[in-house]
């Protein structure tokens, strides 16, 4: 085949082949989802959107609770197990914009490109009891469960962060949820917006304040204008 | 600086920062809550009406996490701050002649490490102000979108503040935080306010009134008894004009390439007030 002039289904070939390198490069072969590398590289052009467009993002640091403890009961095969099916309940968790890794040996991390900060905690939670609710067959007839704890940080909106410093405060979370007893999901407080309703209501004129307003106010806007 | 703020021109008013250091040039900052409202279209178009006025322009690209002045001016700097800041390069080799005939200091994109504020980059910034100052007439700080603290130092630097804001809901909402947070932590009385991509003449005329109102009745009560509340003068408002898009895209000054359209024509009025 290399010695016909057949240039477009060489490069096909060869394409195909560079594909399935980087589809390896990029995959932690255990569980099938996106490893560390991977995983940086999503974080890093995440950054960029959230400071150039302004969009809510937010990261979550998944560790399976007792992994150690796991091991040394059931064995190294069993926590594979675990660790496949952990990462299957993960996966189902999230959308086609997610980024799903494991960066760790028991810990995953999850990329939730546009996700409202008011959903935070709900989406984490979901995240937790997809997890507690599966069981895996480690070995017939025995069926052990597994659960983690979620730390999980917003990127602070139309700031340039870095992946460390976004990273860091997602952990500090997690380290809270593991010292609260673990199997829970704990989310940083985003920043509130400064601005109220109320005062949102009388800067576009759709609240009852509109209505309400001294005319005293009125006439010195005016005067003003 | 509290009932004592100066009310002669609603841009008098200088941070205490500011108002300790003696320097000839005037600091103006460029701020908008809300990114992608063109602010950095603005300074850069700004800078070059000032320079046609005769004064002696400097733009401080101040958005130490994300720079793109180089961008919208089409040049390749080889040294920017960030090199100044790390003591390889001299102040003077960092500033560079943009077109329009005015001077710029570029950040360099992608410094993530000043994203958030250490005393050393708050020292530097100062001492870099305070350095280039007697050389111009004007420096404009083209700060960062958001209420983080590099903006909020940048704009603390500054001795006058124009907000840049369009008539979007969410650029006005964040116009206003921004204007909240300085008038609460800065104690800025006086505000500038510039409204950009308006479809209407009179749209940023409203739009400040609007502003103002919500200013008078939730910040004023906020301040301590006695102060006034920030008084917002509009300096300006800049018509939505396809040739703006025009220009950026072909990495021009509108006021360059184009100016004639009305969009270059109201950025010369904005120049035209802040010279006065």
């Amino acid at each position: 085949m290399l010695g016909e002039p057949d240039p477009v289904g060489r490069v096909a070939w060869l394409q195909e082949v560079l594909d399935g390198l980087c589809e390896l490069s990029s995959r932690d072969p255990l569980t099938g989802v996106w490893n560390r590398l991977q995983f940086d590289v999503a974080l890093t052009s995440e950054i960029d959107r959230v400071a150039r467009a302004g969009e809510p993002a937010l990261v979550l640091m998944i560790d399976i609770d007792h992994f150690k403890h796991i091991n040394d009961t059931h064995g190294h095969g069993a926590g594979d197990l675990v660790l496949k099916e952990v990462a299957q309940a993960l996966r189902e968790c999230i959308r086609p914009m997610d980024t799903l890794a494991r960066v760790g040996g028991e810990e995953f991390a999850m990329i939730l490109p546009n996700c409202p900060p008011a959903f935070g905690q709900a989406v984490a939670e979901r995240v937790r009891l997809k997890v507690q609710k599966r069981t895996v067959e480690i070995t017939p007839g025995e069926w052990i469960g597994a659960t983690v704890s979620i730390g999980g940080a917003f990127a602070p909106q139309w700031v340039r962060s870095s992946a460390p410093l976004w990273l860091e405060r997602a952990d500090q979370q997690l380290y809270l949820a593991k010292q609260a007893g673990r199997n829970r999901a704990c989310i940083e407080k985003p920043m509130v917006s400064p601005v109220s309703a109320e005062e949102k209501g009388l800067l576009f004129g759709t609240s009852q304040f509109h209505d309400q307003q001294d005319p005293q106010d009125q006439q010195d806007s005016q005067d003003s204008a | 600086m509290s009932s004592t703020a100066p009310s002669s021109t609603a841009l008098e008013a200088a941070s205490s920062a500011a108002a300790a250091t003696k320097r000839r040039a005037r600091i103006v900052a460029l701020t908008s809550g809300k990114g992608g409202v063109g602010k950095t279209f603005l300074s850069a178009n700004l800078a070059a009406a000032l320079a046609r006025r005769g004064l002696r322009v400097l733009v401080l690209d101040a958005d130490l996490g994300l720079a793109n002045l180089d961008v919208m001016l089409n040049l390749q700097p080889k040294i920017t701050l960030h090199d100044v800041f790390t003591g390889a390069r001299h102040l003077e080799d960092a500033i560079l002649p943009a077109p329009g005939g005015f001077s710029v200091l570029l950040a360099g994109s992608g410094l993530v490490e000043y994203s958030r504020l250490t005393p050393q980059v708050r020292e530097q910034l100062l001492g870099i102000i305070d350095t280039v100052a007697p050389r111009y007439d004007i420096i404009l700080l083209d700060t960062g979108a958001g209420i983080s603290d590099v903006v909020l130092y940048s704009v603390s630097l500054a001795d006058e503040v124009l907000i840049v804001a369009t008539p979007e809901p969410t650029s006005m909402a964040d116009a206003y935080a921004t204007i909240k947070v300085l008038a609460t932590h800065q104690q800025r009385r006086a505000i500038g306010l510039v409204v950009n991509q308006v479809s209407r003449v009179g749209e940023g005329r409203a739009i400040r009134g609007q502003l103002q109102l919500v200013i008078d009745r939730f910040v004023a009560p906020m301040l301590p008894a006695g102060d006034n509340a920030p008084r917002l003068e509009l300096i300006g408002e800049v018509p939505l004009d396809g040739t703006v898009r025009e220009a950026i895209q072909k990495r021009q000054l509108l006021l360059e390439a184009m100016p004639g359209v009305p969009a270059a024509r109201a950025i010369d009025i904005v120049a035209a007030r802040l010279a006065s």
